[in-house]
């Protein structure tokens, strides 16, 4: 196989995994009825986190772990404002971007210019040692591996579970739901924590992996892609992974189109994946009753138990 | 146990309360977050709150830091009323910026009255086809705006870094990603003589009065409001919903470009690879803390602009990083959020 193109694969491979991460957490938030603006936010405490653990103990574990936790612990002050407080959804996902962006840029400091080596890439012995695929397929660090097995589980647990059953359910109809005695909040406080975990992971692989340094708002705007992403995906889990894949597909050709003698400034094949995702959310959302099939019903509205 | 009961009616008071609770208990987090950094919390305070409006300077930089929040703010409570989000303010302003700039280098060799005037509408124009492709896409294609507007943005970010390293690049520059200075006739009049403060804060007095008269006085006002609080009531009306919700963008889009415009021809006179310090986003916190009313928003735009201010000074004296201005906006927005809480619902002990 020749060598540019297993490294174009590979670079993709980096490029769309922060990317199933965020998405897939989001998705799983907004089949509960909840929309979260914040995974931006989210994303970047997750990296600033996870890279200072990285820097200090050196422990790659630890840092995926700090990762999730705050990615956990921003989202458990969304959950706390707008499902226990009833605040607005759209304007307190935008005060965590605000404050996720704030908060990381202060914690981040004392990091900006430290390089750290990366996750080690698993090494599964006799799969790694094949030839090619061995490279392709089995010589990823343990993110990209847990990307797949998380998108294989949310898809597994809304079709087939029924935990799963029950989180459509209350995206759906929280009156209906809570009327059938489910805990309508609770199973919102959940789906937006895993949710917050997800985003923080995507941030950890964009620390830990995908540039292995903390800069500031080094997300760049990947929580928002991610959240066009559910769309695309008409909130089903395979499409989103596709999706993920393409996005990852375009925002290298930046790195590649120089390579490969494209002659144009850095800054306007910086703007593609950016005016892809308003192209993607256009070829979407043009079909009306897709959306309204797809979407959940409840999506964004708060729930106050009358009874 | 603590419980929420919601109320018959909406409470008033606390509708005019929970900013000032919030700002409270933002101060009151604020200095927390000193005292966790280990900085001497009196001298943060000081260094925060009174030594930027401690000089005539301080007050004049306070106008010029509010006049953009507070112009783009009223925009975006008029379109946050009518429920369209249009979070793209940022994009919005650096697109005028843009346009104006470049009114300003097309006439450079010459310095007729006429120059400013149409930098500013050129500022009005780039903001409002910025906005317009999210509110064409909306109407046409029923794309979520939040996404779009906000897409858009970074599109802006780039674009602008791409021209001042490029094609408005100033040819004697030695290579600067700057443009040429704008000569005098390109620059807005200053109105407080030795400071920064330019024509632009009494533009944000007018934008206020203009956005209260529009919002309370007029039908279109009406329409807009009806709309946000009860979408089918406002069809059943008459109101068409594409038309109001290409009028709240083109409001926030014009808005923010003529913001954008001032940033360029006021503080800095000429185009530079970052034209504002996130007020498009800043403009967001500032119109909920203002109650998504004009009046509000005047001096939630002044509050704001002070942590700004504030930010800088305190990195300066305690070399804080710059960084605390955004995690106070956020907080700030978090409690205000959580205190909105009391106008819809009283809390019980059960």
């Amino acid at each position: 196989m020749n060598e540019t193109l297993m490294l174009t694969v590979l670079t993709i491979i980096t490029a769309a995994t922060p990317l199933v991460y965020a998405a897939i957490g989001e998705l799983v938030v907004e089949r509960s009825g909840v929309l979260n603006l914040g995974v931006e936010g989210m994303m970047l405490a997750g990296a600033v986190c996870s890279f200072a653990v990285a820097h200090h103990t050196g422990s790659a574990t630890l840092a995926i772990l700090a990762g999730l936790l705050a990615g956990m612990l921003l989202a458990s002050i969304f959950a706390f404002l707008t499902l226990s407080l009833q605040s607005s959804q759209v304007a307190t996902g935008l005060a965590l971007t605000i404050f996720g962006i704030g908060l990381s840029a202060l914690l981040g400091q004392s990091l900006v210019g430290i390089a750290f080596a990366g996750l080690p890439s698993l090494h599964i012995p006799w799969l790694s040692d094949l030839p090619v695929v061995g490279r392709l397929l089995f010589s990823h660090d343990v993110l990209v591996y847990g990307s797949f097995a998380i998108v294989l589980l949310v898809s597994w647990f809304l079709n087939r579970s029924r935990a799963g059953l029950v989180l459509r359910a209350v995206g759906d109809s929280h009156d209906a739901a809570h009327a059938l005695g489910i805990k309508v909040i609770r199973v919102r406080y959940l789906a937006t924590l895993f949710g917050g975990g997800c985003a923080g992971l995507g941030g950890a692989y964009l620390s830990l992996v995908y540039t292995p340094m903390w800069a500031e708002n080094m997300s760049a705007g990947r929580g928002w892609i991610a959240l066009a992403l559910v769309v695309f995906a008409v909130w089903q889990p395979g499409r989103l992974l596709l999706g993920a894949y393409l996005f990852g597909g375009i925002s290298i050709l930046q790195l590649h189109g120089q390579a490969l003698g494209i002659n144009v400034p850095s800054q306007l094949m910086s703007m593609l994946p950016y005016l892809t995702t308003i192209l993607v959310l256009v070829l979407i959302s043009r079909d009306r009753g897709r959306i309204r099939r797809n979407a959940p019903a409840s999506i964004g509205q708060s729930f106050y138990p009358t009874s | 146990m603590i419980a929420l009961q919601r109320r018959a009616d909406p409470s008033r008071l606390m509708g005019y309360l929970a900013p000032l609770l919030a700002l409270g208990i933002t101060l009151l987090a604020g200095l927390m977050l000193f005292a966790i950094l280990g900085v001497p919390v009196g001298a943060a305070f000081y260094a925060f709150f009174i030594e930027p409006v401690s000089s005539l300077y301080g007050w004049a930089e306070l106008g010029v830091k509010a006049a953009p929040l507070i112009i783009i703010a009223v925009a975006l409570s008029i379109g946050f009323r009518a429920q369209v989000w249009n979070i793209g303010a940022e994009g919005q302003l650096i697109l005028g910026g843009i346009t104006g700039a470049a009114v300003a280098l097309m006439f450079h060799q010459n310095d007729g009255w006429y120059v400013l005037p149409l930098m500013v509408l050129a500022g009005i124009a780039g903001g409002m086809v910025w906005a317009a492709i999210p509110a064409l896409l909306k109407t046409r294609f029923n794309v979520n705006e939040i996404l779009t507007s906000l897409m858009l943005t970074y599109v802006a970010v780039l674009l602008l870094s791409w021209l001042v390293s490029g094609p408005m690049r100033d040819p004697d520059g030695f290579n600067f990603p700057e443009s040429r200075m704008f000569h005098d006739a390109a620059l807005l009049p200053r109105i407080l003589e030795g400071t920064r403060l330019h024509a632009g804060a009494m533009v944000a007095v007018g934008v206020v009065l203009a956005g209260w008269i529009l919002l309370t006085r007029t039908l279109l006002g009406f329409a807009l409001r009806v709309n946000g609080a009860a979408p089918r009531a406002g069809a059943h009306a008459g109101f068409s919903q594409p038309k109001l919700i290409w009028t709240a963008l083109m409001i926030g889009g014009g808005c923010a470009g003529l913001a954008g415009l001032f940033e360029v021809a006021g503080p800095s006179g000429q185009l530079l690879p970052s034209i504002s310090p996130g007020y498009g986003f800043t403009a967001i916190i500032v119109a909920f803390l203002g109650r998504l009313h004009p009046i509000g928003v005047l001096f939630a735009g002044l509050i704001m602009a002070l942590s700004y201010l504030g930010g800088e000074s305190a990195q300066i004296t305690l070399s804080l990083p710059l960084a605390v201005t955004g995690v106070f906006q956020g907080m700030l927005l978090f409690f205000l959020l959580a205190t909105d809480v009391l106008i819809n619902y009283r809390v019980v002990f059960k």
